[in-house]
C-alpha cells in the first residue's frame, strides 16, 4: 500500500479547547471575548491557509528495520525495536499542512499582530497533529476492513526524534517514503519544511506490544512524555 | 488617576489605541518621552510580567499588551533618538543555523523590546559568524540565541567559541534558550545564561545591563 491523500482543512480543524490547552490556558478563558475573538480568527485563518496533504506507504518489518536503524544513532533501549518486531502491520507516513499557513504566521508577527500570530501557530501545530491522527485512523480502518473487523487491533505512531529513535532517522525515512511528493523537504539538521509537518511510522498490533516503561535512557530529555497519555487512551479504549 | 497610571492600565488591557492616544496626549502636555517610557509604559509592562508569572493572565494577554507597548515605543523612539537618549541596551537575537523555528525567538524579542531594549533580529538559520559580526559592528550588549532541535544546539557553542576568538567573550553577554536547551548545556558551552522563557530573558538581560 502506497498512497498520497488529499484532505480538507475542515477535516482537521483543531478544537478551541486543544488550542487553549496548548497555550497553558484554562478552558474558562474561552469566555473572555478577546480570547474568543482570537480563537475565532485563528480558526478562520487555519481554514483559509491550511493545505493538508499526507502520504503513507506500508512496508515489511524487514524493510522497516533498515529505516529504523537509520544512521546507527538510536538509543539501544528504543522501544520501537521490540514493538515493530511484534507488529502485525506497519506503514511510514508524512503529513503537512503546507507553507502558506507558516507564511501567514510570519506575516502576522511582522505587522505586530503577535497574539493572533501565536494563536494561529498553536492552531497550526494542533491541526498538523490532527492530520497525523486522521491518517492513523484511516490506516487502522483500512486494516480492519482488510482483516475483517478486528476490535483488538490498535495503532500507535512514532516519529524520529522521539522515544530513542534518533532524528537522523529522517534520512532513511525520506529515502523510502519520498515525502517530497507532497512538498516536504529535509534540511541538513533533519528539519522538515514546511515546518508544520510530521513524519514517522504507524504500527498496528495487539495492545500488549505497545507498553513500555517511562524510565528509559532518553526519557529524562523528553519534554512531552506524551507516550503516557497515548498508552492511557489505548488502555481505556481496550478495557 | 495620573497619565502614567492610565498609560499603564491601557497597556495591561492591551488597548493599543488607548496607549497611543494617552502617549500623544502626554507628549502634547510637555511630558518628556523618557518619563513616559519609565513611568508609564515600562511599569505597565512589568505589571503584565508579574501577572503572567502569577498565572493571573496568559500568553495572548501578554502579547496584546506587548503590541500596545510597541505602539507606544514607536511614538517615543524618534523623539528619544532626537534627544540622544540611549535605550536600555542592544541585543542581537536569532535562531541558529539549520533551525527555521521562529516563534519562540520572536516572542522573546517582542518582550525584550517591550522592556526597553533595542533588538536586532537576525531571523532564523543564522550562521555563527553573523551573530558575532553583528554584535561587534552594532556594539551590542547581549547575544540571544534560540535552537529548537538537538541537531542545531551545537551551533550555539560555535558562537561562544567565536566570541572567544574575536575577543568579545565576557564583554558581550550570551544567553540561550529553546526547547532542548538546559542550564547545564549553557554552562557546558560557556554561555552566560539559559533562559527558560521570554520573561526570564527580560530579567536576565536587565541584570546583564545592570538595570535590575
Amino acid at each position: 500500500m502506497s498512497d498520497r491523500k488529499d484532505i480538507f482543512a475542515r477535516d482537521i480543524l483543531p478544537a478551541p479547547e486543544s488550542i487553549l490547552r496548548a497555550q497553558d490556558m484554562p478552558i474558562e478563558k474561552m469566555a473572555d471575548p478577546r480570547i474568543a475573538d482570537l480563537l475565532y480568527q485563528a480558526l478562520r485563518l487555519f481554514d483559509q491557509y491550511a493545505e493538508p496533504q499526507a502520504i503513507i506507504r506500508e512496508l515489511s518489518s524487514e524493510d522497516f528495520s533498515l529505516v529504523l536503524n537509520g544512521e546507527g544513532n538510536n538509543a539501544i533501549d528504543a522501544p520501537l525495536y521490540d514493538i515493530y518486531m511484534s507488529a502485525d502491520s506497519l506503514a511510514m507516513f508524512a503529513v503537512t499542512i503546507g507553507e502558506k499557513i507558516s507564511d501567514e504566521i510570519s506575516r502576522l508577527f511582522r505587522v505586530s499582530d503577535f497574539a493572533l500570530g501565536a494563536m494561529l501557530d498553536t492552531a497550526a501545530s494542533e491541526g498538523t497533529d490532527n492530520l497525523a491522527n486522521f491518517l492513523e485512523s484511516s490506516y487502522k480502518a483500512s486494516l480492519q476492513v482488510r482483516s475483517g473487523s478486528n476490535s483488538s487491533l490498535v495503532t500507535m505512531r512514532f516519529s524520529p526524534g522521539y522515544c530513542g529513535w534518533d532524528i537522523s532517522g529522517q534520512l532513511k525515512l525520506f529515502e523510502f517514503l519520498n515525502p517530497d511528493k507532497i512538498g516536504i523537504r529535509l534540511n541538513q539538521s533533519f528539519l522538515m519544511q514546511p515546518l508544520k509537518s510530521i513524519s514517522g511510522v504507524i504500527l498496528a498490533g495487539a495492545p500488549k506490544i505497545f507498553y513500555f516503561e517511562d524510565n528509559l535512557s532518553f526519557c529524562d530529555q523528553c519534554t512531552t512524555h506524551s507516550c503516557r497519555e497515548r498508552l492511557k487512551v489505548m488502555q481505556a479504549s481496550n478495557l | 488617576m495620573d497619565i502614567f497610571q492610565q498609560i499603564g492600565d491601557s497597556l495591561q488591557n492591551g488597548d493599543t489605541d488607548g496607549v497611543q492616544t494617552l502617549v500623544r496626549s502626554a507628549l502634547d502636555t510637555g511630558v518628556k518621552p523618557l518619563e513616559i517610557l519609565n513611568s508609564g509604559l515600562i511599569p505597565g509592562m512589568n505589571r503584565v510580567g508579574e501577572k503572567f508569572r502569577a498565572h493571573e493572565i496568559f500568553l495572548p494577554d501578554v502579547l496584546l499588551a506587548a503590541r500596545a507597548m510597541h505602539c507606544g515605543i514607536d511614538l517615543l523612539k524618534p523623539l528619544m533618538i532626537k534627544e540622544g537618549i540611549p535605550n536600555l541596551g542592544k541585543i542581537v537575537i536569532g535562531t541558529v543555523r539549520g533551525d527555521l523555528h521562529d516563534i519562540g525567538k520572536n516572542l522573546v524579542a517582542i518582550l525584550l523590546k517591550g522592556a526597553g531594549f533595542e533588538i536586532i533580529d537576525l531571523g532564523h538559520d543564522v550562521p555563527p559568524e553573523k551573530f558575532i559580526k553583528t554584535a561587534m559592528s552594532e556594539k551590542a550588549n547581549i547575544i540571544g540565541m534560540s535552537a529548537l532541535l538537538t541537531t542545531t544546539m551545537p551551533v550555539m557553542k560555535k558562537v561562544v567559541d567565536l566570541a572567544r576568538a574575536e575577543g568579545i567573550y565576557g564583554k558581550v553577554r550570551i544567553m540561550i534558550g529553546g526547547a532542548p536547551v538546559t542550564a547545564e548545556y549553557a554552562r557546558q558551552i560557556g554561555a552566560d545564561a539559559y533562559c527558560f522563557d521570554g520573561m526570564k530573558a527580560v530579567d536576565t538581560a536587565r541584570q546583564f545591563v545592570g538595570q535590575n
